[in-house]
């Protein structure tokens, strides 16, 4: 008898967590097919052939994906080096030093989060033009940073605080300076902490779309960008390809990120 | 150096970079939405009613009713992940619900527009399954297709920082209700919902205003009109040139965020003070 009761408390859990799943792996199966068929047409279920004749011609050294690739790393890159650069001093006033004015830079950094940021590509897009930044990396880096940023001054912010005071001051009154208790006790207890935020700007730089958009097309050709004009095209197998290829990294920092970032950490990110 | 200055000194370089490319692009849409040849005046916002008022309605809309699911799943989600009796289907929940966590927008709009066309793999499943007949199938990709979009990439955010919230509630106060007999249904809505509301509340408004900023998936997903303000934007500009009906759409984008915007800054401001 109680054998049956727990089988049918299974019921609604096995349905529920069945529909979970059928939404979140469905759609992402559609994608993995789209990738690897050949031909797939109205009314059939499935592809009727697979290979990868697709990914050949995308990846040959003349494919736009190998260019498209290069230059969203590239950009990715230069943003992650820009923003940490920029977020780890910041982040550190922020969480160790008194600041003048605390509320209204708080308010600064606060703002880009609070407002929709396309109004703000829109009028970039205007003001690079005028000084010939449209079209560039460099253009494109500074609209990433500004994104990324705003994200890497709060991780850094977070695990800075996070560090226990007491372990700088027992370095302080050792005699060393405070730059050398930087370097040798906060920034090593921080590094997870920064890393997490490192591959999550470097995630954002390259799944970025409307800021490219504006500012980089059709001069500057990121995966995002490729995606799009391929999908427009009705061309859904490159159109996948890219996907795949922008889903891969975001699914495994998906995986990792409690590695990083405890959920404390975690719960402060965005605010 | 006295401290304060110091402190000064090393956040400037990622204020100024902040100041000049966000703030003042900021500003210099709300005044490029008044300015009409040169001179104040109304006249963006009288043709961006005039031509895109359906548009406004839909995007508000569409926002408010994701939002409404994305916290009602992710409170369903989160009150599971807290309160499940089985641990093992605890577990599996917690594997499954994360996994478009950090798809990007672009991504999901492509996989969602081949799912979800009327001949897409959903519908042939349906058929297949003998639930749907082929005259039965129709197109998602429309408003419905942008909610599902939306709800797909955003809960999983909130349901993230909402379950962190739940898991360090202090559980006494939920054993003592449970061993009372209240429900599992009554102990979240009375005692959890109410100490982890700030969260979901900014958990909800981040996503407000990534969905207000999102191209990606109206320009992919639902190319007919009405569509969302931002493909109307980038629309005005592509076709036109036409900054200022841009503008004036921006600016009011910008005042629906704004209301819920400020419920956000002065809660996070107040943390961090």
């Amino acid at each position: 008898m109680k054998t049956t009761m727990i089988d049918l408390k299974w019921i609604p859990r096995a349905l529920g967590l069945g529909l979970l799943a059928f939404a979140i792996f469905g759609p992402l199966t559609n994608l993995v097919l789209w990738a690897v068929a050949e031909k797939w047409y109205f009314p059939h279920a499935l592809p009727l052939q697979y290979g990868f004749s697709y990914w050949v011609s995308v990846f040959s050294p003349r494919g736009n994906a190998t260019t498209s690739l290069t230059m969203s790393v590239l950009i990715a890159c230069l943003t992650v080096i820009f923003s940490i650069g920029l977020a780890v001093p910041a982040g550190y006033a922020l969480a160790r030093l008194k600041l003048p004015f605390r509320g209204a830079i708080l308010l600064v950094l606060l703002i880009p989060q609070a407002f929709p940021n396309l109004p703000v590509y829109v009028n970039i897009a205007r003001l690079f033009y005028q000084l010939g930044l449209n079209g560039t990396v460099v253009g494109v880096v500074l609209v990433h940073v500004t994104h990324g940023l705003v994200y890497a001054v709060w991780i850094a912010t977070a695990a800075f605080s996070a560090i226990d005071r007491e372990l700088e001051e027992a370095a302080r009154s050792m005699g060393a300076s405070a730059f050398k208790t930087f370097c040798d006790v906060t920034l090593p207890i921080a590094a997870p902490g920064l890393l997490a935020s490192a591959i999550f700007v470097f995630l954002e730089s390259l799944d970025e779309f409307t800021g490219t958009y504006f500012v980089g097309a059709p001069d500057i050709s990121t995966l995002p960008l490729l995606l799009y004009t391929a999908g427009s095209g009705g061309n859904y197998q490159i159109a996948s390809i890219t996907a795949l290829i922008l889903l891969v990294p975001s699914i495994a920092f998906m995986i990792v990120i409690e590695r990083f970032l405890k959920a404390d950490v975690l719960s402060k990110v965005g605010r | 150096m006295p401290i304060p200055l110091l402190g000064l000194l090393l956040v400037m370089p990622a204020l100024v970079i902040v100041l000049i490319l966000f703030i003042v692009p900021l500003v210099s849409s709300i005044t490029g939405a008044f300015a009409v040849d040169g001179l104040f005046g109304f006249a963006n916002f009288q043709k961006a009613f005039e031509l895109y008022s359906s548009d406004i309605v839909f995007t508000i809309v569409i926002v408010s009713l994701s939002a409404v699911l994305i916290g009602l799943l992710s409170v369903a989600i989160g009150g599971y992940l807290t309160l499940g009796s089985n641990p093992r289907a605890v577990a599996i929940l917690r594997w499954l619900y994360r996994w478009p966590l950090f798809v990007p927008f672009i991504v999901v709009g492509q996989i969602l527009r081949t799912f979800l066309a009327k001949n897409g793999l959903m519908n042939s499943l349906l058929m297949q399954a003998d639930i749907l007949t082929p005259m039965q199938t129709t197109s998602f990709l429309d408003w419905r297709g942008i909610v599902i979009a939306f709800v797909w990439k955003q809960t999983p955010f909130v349901t993230l920082l909402l379950a962190g919230a739940m898991a360090s509630l202090d559980r006494s106060m939920i054993e003592s209700a449970r061993n009372l007999g209240a429900s599992r249904l009554r102990i979240l809505i009375e005692i959890i919902l109410p100490q982890v509301l700030p969260t979901l509340l900014v958990g909800l408004i981040l996503s407000f205003v990534t969905m207000m900023s999102v191209l990606s998936v109206p320009l992919m997903i639902n190319a007919q009109s009405p569509t969302m303000i931002t493909a109307s934007m980038a629309f005005r500009i592509n076709a036109y040139g036409d900054y200022g009906v841009a503008n004036a759409l921006g600016v009011i984008s910008l005042l629906t965020t704004s209301l819920v915007g400020w419920v956000y800054l002065r809660q996070t401001m107040r943390e961090h003070r």
